[in-house]
């Protein structure tokens, strides 16, 4: 079935063809992820949807009726929109925000104040606790929840959402990139989701949208755009991402454990030895804030720490220690070797710009021999 | 000075008289400026192009000096209380008016593509972002506008309307310094009050999540 169907569709702005002859059919509940470089219109094809842009040749379907002869105002209430900048008005209350469009088709006080609290509640965020809090009191990933809540208020069946989690660390990113998928599953939505990131363009899409310059270069299923990418722009584009090209079980990134134990090197001593203690485990992997390998840290080193009396507050400044690292894209033979001939306690599995995903130990190696010699069990 | 409460007693009816037709007279400026500036304002935000012309003739008006401007204006509507009410009104306009406009035009796009893209009309966007968020911007220039026809009233005695300007110039004409304190102190104690009530009235208006 087909939801959204762009037919010739055509923006032109000073002359030049921002998006150019867009024939694209969005399916009925799936997932649909537009991704391109920055400026080839993607912002410009989704506003185009509920008539923030209006084309200028071709038309829009939305269930085979031409959105040119709808009322835009009409039109918008019924297609959630997510922004590019979450845009919450920090004059209302997390509750007003979310019942904008509740308010504007004149639902009853009670009726908002149910639906309010039940999306709160979906995405683990206490209604008692935030209703009334403004969105400056709440931080940037909680804010992105009110900013995806406040466009699913009225269960609009379509939902637009523009670069949703861009500013996000990358842990909060992928926990929110795990609940859209999951309520997107749960209430049937069909999305239209922008991003420039491969990586969560593959984990959320059941169809990615790869443009260029204002045309459809491939649209394809996340494995078929993988495995057949046409042409060498789409090759490059998946591979300017790092992402892990082929899921061989050779590569590292199919045998690291992905439960690293990392610290942030801001934290205290304090933090750090409760962390080891809670983790169970004898040594602390240092991160900066975007998740990049400072070094390791010892249980040992951290008690020295506390005899000496030093003045040292920050775990970061404590003599943080190399440790070998190993390339997520690599082969798993060479995490073998490193560990067979150094001997390491573990390997940390990073990526080209350092920023760390697991680790490979001696128990993750022999986990992955025994998936090769009696099957994995965890793909059954 | 030993004679002061005398001359306080003795005047003391002229004094509340003054009082009253100054605050009478500010006050109806400011509000009539007040309905005259924003909706232009909220007009202008809407015609952009016309909108820097306006506010550039508007702002040669305001550099035209009062003392020029009560003088221009007794001939053509007499004197009394009308002539200087308009001409207080036509001061009133400017710091509201490029307030409202510049208020509402500098809300970051983001607020306006959200609201438009949730189905909001114009009528529903100017009264639940535009004029909220603009709210403050709005408010400190009534604040600032109420503050300069206060002191700009004491002037309007001069085409014989009456107001704490009369003391000061008769006080003028007399030698009288403690008439000319009678007016003046009051007027700007009067402006300075006024600014901080207003500023106070803003202050407990503005919702938890705009405060900084
Ligand atoms: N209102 C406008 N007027 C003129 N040009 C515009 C307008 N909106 C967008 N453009 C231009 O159209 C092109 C596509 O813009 P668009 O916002 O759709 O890109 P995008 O793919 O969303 O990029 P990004 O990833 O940076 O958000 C850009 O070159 C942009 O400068
Ligand atoms: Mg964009």
């Amino acid at each position: 079935m087909v939801k959204i169907k762009f037919q010739n569709v055509r923006k032109v702005y000073n002359g030049t063809d921002v998006v150019d002859n867009l024939n694209l059919e969005v399916a009925t509940g799936k997932f649909t992820v537009l991704i391109g470089p920055s400026g080839c219109g993607k912002t410009t094809t989704l506003k185009m949807v509920n008539r923030l842009v209006d084309p200028s040749a071709g038309e829009i379907f939305i269930e085979g009726k031409n959105i040119s002869d709808l009322n835009p105002v009409d039109l918008r209430r019924r297609i959630g929109y997510v922004i590019q900048q979450i845009g919450l008005f920090p004059n209302m209350t997390i509750a007003q925000n979310i019942e904008v469009v509740p308010r504007l088709l004149h639902w009853p006080k009670q009726k908002r104040l149910d639906r309010t609290a039940e999306l709160l509640s979906m995405v683990g965020m206490d209604p008692q606790q935030f209703m009334n809090r403004y969105p400056s009191e709440l931080s940037g990933g909680q804010q992105q929840r009110i900013g995806v809540l406040r466009a699913l208020a009225v269960e609009p069946p379509i939902l637009l959402m523009d670069e949703p989690f861009g500013a996000l660390d990358p842990i909060t990113r992928e926990s929110l990139q795990d609940e859209i998928k999951k309520l997107q599953m749960k209430l049937g939505v069909t999305v239209l989701f922008v991003t420039h990131d491969m990586d969560e363009a593959i984990k959320l899409a059941d169809m990615i949208v790869l443009m260029r310059e204002g045309q459809v270069e491939q649209a394809a299923s996340p494995e078929k755009l993988l495995s057949d990418p046409v042409s060498d722009f789409v090759q490059e584009f998946i591979g300017k991402k790092h992402l892990p090209t082929n899921y061989d079980v050779e590569s590292v990134w199919e045998i690291m454990n992905p439960n690293a134990v990392t610290i942030a090197k801001t934290k205290g001593i304090n933090e750090s030895i409760a962390l080891m203690n809670k983790r169970n485990v004898d040594s602390l992997i240092i991160v900066d804030e975007n998740r990049k390998l400072e070094g390791i840290v010892s249980v040992e080193e951290i008690r020295a720490a506390g005899r000496q009396e030093s003045r040292i507050r920050r775990i970061g400044d404590l003599g943080i220690r190399q440790v070998p690292t190993i390339n997520i894209h690599s082969q798993a033979r060479d995490a073998f070797d490193l560990i067979v001939n150094e001997n390491p306690r573990f390997i940390v599995a990073v990526d080209d710009e350092d920023i760390v995903y697991g680790i490979v130990t001696k128990t993750s190696l022999v986990k992955a021999l025994a998936g090769v010699v009696w099957g994995d069990e965890t793909d059954v | 000075m030993s004679d002061l409460p005398i001359f306080l007693q003795r005047n003391w009816g002229t004094f509340v008289n003054a009082l009253g037709t100054h605050l009478k007279l500010s006050f109806s400026a400011v509000a009539i400026g007040i309905c005259i500036a924003v909706p232009t304002g909220i007009l202008l935000t809407r015609f952009p192009k016309a909108a820097k012309k306006v506010l550039a003739g508007v702002g040669v008006l305001q550099t035209v000096p009062s003392m020029v401007m009560f003088g221009l204006a007794m001939p053509l509507l007499g004197i009394g209380i009308r002539t200087a009410l308009v001409v207080l009104i036509i001061y009133s306009i400017l710091p509201i008016l490029r307030n409202t406009y510049t208020g509402i035009s500098e809300i970051p796009e983001k607020y306006i593509i959200a609201a438009r893209g949730m189905g909001m009309n114009g009528f529903q966007m100017l009264m639940r972002v535009e004029l909220p968020l603009a709210g403050s911007v709005i408010i400190s220039g009534i604040q600032l506008s109420a503050v300069y026809i206060i002191s700009w009233t004491t002037i309007a005695a001069l085409v014989g309307a009456g107001g704490l300007g009369d003391l000061i110039y008769t006080g003028i004409m007399t030698y009288n310094y403690s008439m000319i304190l009678l007016g003046a102190a009051p007027a700007s104690i009067l402006a300075v009050l006024t600014s901080l009530l207003i500023g106070w009235l803003a202050r407990i208006a503005t919702p938890r999540g705009l405060r900084m």
